[in-house]
């Protein structure tokens, strides 16, 4: 690891992915995130015909034909989506293979003058980047420094799109997110559009030449959809997004510089930019799973608990029949019924009955359940709730009473007692549910 | 310049090697545009563009294992097999990943591809330094080589397309069923998942196919373009997929056929662009959608528009009157121009006719005249009587609605309001003061 070759791959890569992440929180809102796919690949005839134009490999020249290729792309994608009415996905995906086609055909007939490299295009040159340096520096605050030349696009465009999003950010956020409400508060939803579209634009075309479209692609879409995972409010999301995509270029080098060592042994590396675009999807994956709240280990875990609070109901509810009923409570008994009815295997079951008595709701006797003073009280909350809602429903909706015990057996789970003095005002003074059971 | 002997040469495959490449790009073409009909249908488009992508890591994966294993690292089947685990895998990780996060399903598949490519990359640049191996021409796939096809090659294409065919065919119910409706499907019992998967492996398949051919990037091309094209000209399902596949087949021939003639155009590149010349020029003539039609039933439709507009104008105005083309303009929101236009057109089909000092309706116009001014006052009372529209709100409603009233609603607005035959009063203040 040294300043010259890492610090500088590590520099240009965590430039790109935050000019990237930048436009893509908003094209991801708004569900238009492989409109980078279309537009990175899309500079390839861009590149060409900017060479066959100037013959030279200014890039000036490449940056011009890139940026036309690319608005070309943008421009075209909606015209087939609104004039030819075609879906979305499969305009953009017309679109960019045909500009790609036309790029490779450009490139091969035009091998012999220019030497251009279509897999520059895809997966860009990163670790070429400390070859190309300049010396910068403002000599009171920063020391004169060289830093890498394929820096200064990059941060050109960073520095566009921060300033443009910081003055929009109102706009550009009730544009994303309601575009009907912001064309009738008489904002231009559509010319807002086109400022993402444009923004994307010129980061595609800044950031192909150092870390390849396929990278684009990802520094577009992953920190973005990641920090969507993690936030649901814009501000946190752009920082979340930019603070991941940062962090995803530095992971990247460091782990194409290390990962295949230990793998393989010996002094071998790989692909930077391949590398940053697998960790930018490695912390998705990550947080897809971790997300507090959203994930799925978060989710599965209140799914769960659910599922227990449920299970715990339902075996005070069928206590509380027996006892209603009269009938025998003995262990062999109620662990039948409550797998028959409560469909739940033996293991949580036991899990189920253990809780309810460590809760002291119910107590096991001579090998017969019953519940206590308070898991009575519980239960009939619960029970009343059940009939409650059966009668409700007979009176007051067009359910069969067939299927009269299955919504109420639903419902009950989710009746508070101020629902159910209010269902008691709706139904007015009857004590028995249509079953002719006493309502508790 | 190429000789016409030549093109028939090689369009009627009288070489046997470029007969080879064009027949089986042609084949190829056919099941891409079978199988990428299913894929747009199911408003699933791009995600021929993921799997293709994803594609990658499984070729470099399969020869760095076959290399490892001291094996031939580009035995062509082993990298095929890599190719369609890892496509299918990518498939299944953005339907999964969706279902996980609720996300949109563009940021997803931006994600998968991406992180795929990406992962192909880095393998890639492993497999460059791997003891003796050589990895040249890995990189085709990206590209294709379809000049340099073999008879096995040819042989593989055409097997999968018969295959793509033959699912295609025996699961028509099925498939439809499942583009059109999946959640019916589902209520009835059919195995909607399975389908899928097979629907998944078919464009898999398709995808596989074309690494060889036309290269991972341009089979995308293949999936969308000749799909997209059929919809232009046709709204039934099995016509769509007939016609896409005919399409596909074509450009096909066609590219593969001039890339023969000329060297130094690579034949993907040059079959993406033919299959782009058959979606411009279906875009633009599609007997269904196209635009040519659309268009012109617009223009016709805006035409009668504006003549029905200038006859209520002018009956309303004065029906026996003659009238200035600055009074018209005053009676709604139109330009001179518009007037003029309109006014040219009615004295050509004879509703109007010019005085000296201005204009006048004919007996004919008179009565057509007549005859809209009494659906546009109809269609306010009824929105007045009925839809509860305050009388200062009816106008706008009923200028939109005046153009489209056919006899028989003009029956029932008749019956429910009572209405005689005389044309009756505007409920509402004429534009232009006039009573």
């Amino acid at each position: 690891m040294s300043w010259e070759v890492d610090g500088m791959v590590i520099l240009v890569g965590v430039a790109a992915a935050l000019a990237c992440a930048l436009p893509g929180v908003f094209l991801v809102v708004r569900g238009m995130g492989l409109m980078g796919d279309a537009i990175s690949h899309a500079v390839l005839p861009g590149i060409a015909l900017g060479f066959l134009f100037s013959g030279s490999r200014e890039s000036v020249w490449i940056f011009v034909g890139a940026a036309i290729a690319g608005v070309t792309a943008a421009v075209l994608t909606q015209v087939l989506h609104s004039v030819g009415r075609m879906e979305r996905g499969a305009a953009i995906g017309t679109v960019f293979t045909v500009l790609f086609a036309i790029g490779l055909i450009l490139m091969v007939r035009t091998a012999d003058s220019v030497e251009i490299d279509p897999h520059c295009v895809l997966y860009g040159a990163i670790e070429l980047v400390p070859l190309d340096t300049v010396a910068f520096g403002l000599p009171p605050v920063l020391p004169e420094m060289q830093l890498p030349a394929a820096l200064g696009p990059i941060l050109i465009v960073l520095g566009i799109s921060a300033i443009v999003i910081a003055l929009l950010w109102k706009e550009l956020r009730l544009a994303c997110f309601d575009p009907g409400l912001a064309r009738t508060l008489g904002f231009n939803a559509g010319a807002l559009h086109q400022v993402i579209m444009v923004l994307t634009a010129a980061t595609c075309v800044a950031c192909f030449e150092a870390v390849g479209s396929v990278m684009t692609v990802t520094f577009i879409v992953a920190p973005a959809a990641t920090a969507l995972l993690l936030s649901r409010r814009m501000l946190p999301v752009v920082m979340l997004a930019l603070l991941l995509g940062g962090v995803a270029a530095v992971l990247g080098h460091i782990s194409a510089v290390t990962v295949p060592g230990w793998l393989l042994g010996g002094d071998v590396d790989t692909s930077s930019s391949g590398m940053m675009a697998v960790a930018a999807g490695g912390l998705f994956l990550i947080a897809v799973f971790l997300a507090p709240g959203r994930g799925v280990i978060a989710t599965r875990r209140s799914l769960r608990r659910l599922a227990a609070t449920v299970a715990m109901e339902d075996a005070l509810g069928l206590l509380y029949r027996l006892h209603e009923r009269g009938e025998a409570r003995d262990d062999a008994h109620v662990r039948h019924l409550l797998e028959a009815d409560v469909r739940i295997g033996p293991r949580r079951l036991e899990r189920v009955l253990r809780r309810l008595q460590q809760r002291a709701l119910v107590v096991c006797t001579n090998g017969s359940w019953d519940l206590t003073e308070q898991g009575r009280i519980e239960a009939a909350g619960l029970v009343r709730a059940h009939r409650l809602w059966e009668t409700w429903l007979s009176t007051r909706s067009s359910v069969p009473a067939s299927h009269l015990h299955s919504a109420a057996e639903r419902l009950e789970h989710v009746t508070d007692p101020d629902l159910a003095s209010a269902l008691q005002r709706e139904v007015g003074d009857v004590d028995h549910d249509p079953h002719g059971r006493k309502i508790p | 310049m190429i000789a016409t002997g030549d093109i028939v040469d090689v369009l009627l495959l009288r070489e046997y090697n470029t007969a080879l490449v064009v027949l089986s790009t042609a084949m190829l073409g056919f099941a891409a545009g079978c199988a990428g009909t299913l894929l747009l249908l199911r408003k699933r488009a791009l995600l021929g563009d993921v799997v293709s992508h994803a594609t990658f890591p499984g070729v470099v994966g399969a020869f760095i294992v076959m290399q490892a294993m001291g094996l031939d690292g580009k035995h062509l089947p082993g990298l095929l097999v890599g190719a369609t685990a890892s496509g299918l895998a990518a498939a299944w990780a953005t339907s999964a990943l969706r279902k996980a996060t609720g996300l949109k399903n563009d940021a997803i598949m931006g994600i998968v591809l991406g992180a795929s490519f990406g992962a192909g990359v880095a393998m890639m640049a492993i497999a460059q330094g791997l003891p003796g191996g050589n990895q040249a021409g890995l990189e085709s796939f990206i590209y294709g080589k379809t000049a340099s096809m073999v008879r096995d090659d040819a042989i593989m294409i055409g097997i999968g397309t018969l295959g793509v065919i033959t699912i295609s065919t025996l699961l028509c119910k099925e498939f439809r069923l499942l583009c059109f409706d999946e959640a019916f499907g589902c209520s009835i019992g059919r195995p909607m998942t399975l389908f899928d998967g097979v629907l998944m492996f078919v464009a898999v398949a398709v995808i596989v196919l074309g690494l060889q051919a036309v290269g991972l990037i341009l089979i995308i091309a293949l999936l969308i373009i000749p799909a997209s094209a059929a919809r232009f000209w046709t709204d039934r399902f099995t016509w769509t997929m007939c016609s896409a596949g005919v399409i596909g087949a074509a450009s096909g021939w066609i590219g593969s056929t001039i890339s023969a003639l000329e060297a130094k155009l690579p034949a993907g590149a040059v079959i993406v662009l033919v299959c782009a010349t058959c979606f411009m020029v279906s875009m633009l003539a599609g007997t269904r959608h196209g635009l040519i039609r659309r268009w012109w039933r617009q223009w016709r439709l805006s035409r009668r528009v504006l003549r029905q507009h200038l006859l209520r104008a002018m009956h309303e105005r004065s029906p026996e009157g003659t009238l200035g083309v600055d009074t018209l303009v005053s009676m709604r929101s139109w330009t001179p121009g518009e007037v003029r236009t309109a006014l040219r057109r009615a004295l050509g089909s004879g509703d109007v006719t010019q005085m000296p000092d201005g204009w006048r309706l004919t007996e004919q116009g008179r009565t057509s005249g007549e005859q809209i001014v009494r659906n546009h006052r109809l269609w306010e009372l009824f929105l007045i009587h009925h839809a509860d529209i305050a009388p200062s709100h009816v106008d706008r409603d009923a200028d939109l609605v005046e153009h489209v009233l056919d006899s028989q609603l003009v029956a029932r607005l008749e019956s429910l309001l009572d209405a005689s035959a005389e044309t009756p009063e505007s409920p509402h203040p004429l534009e232009g003061g006039a009573s």
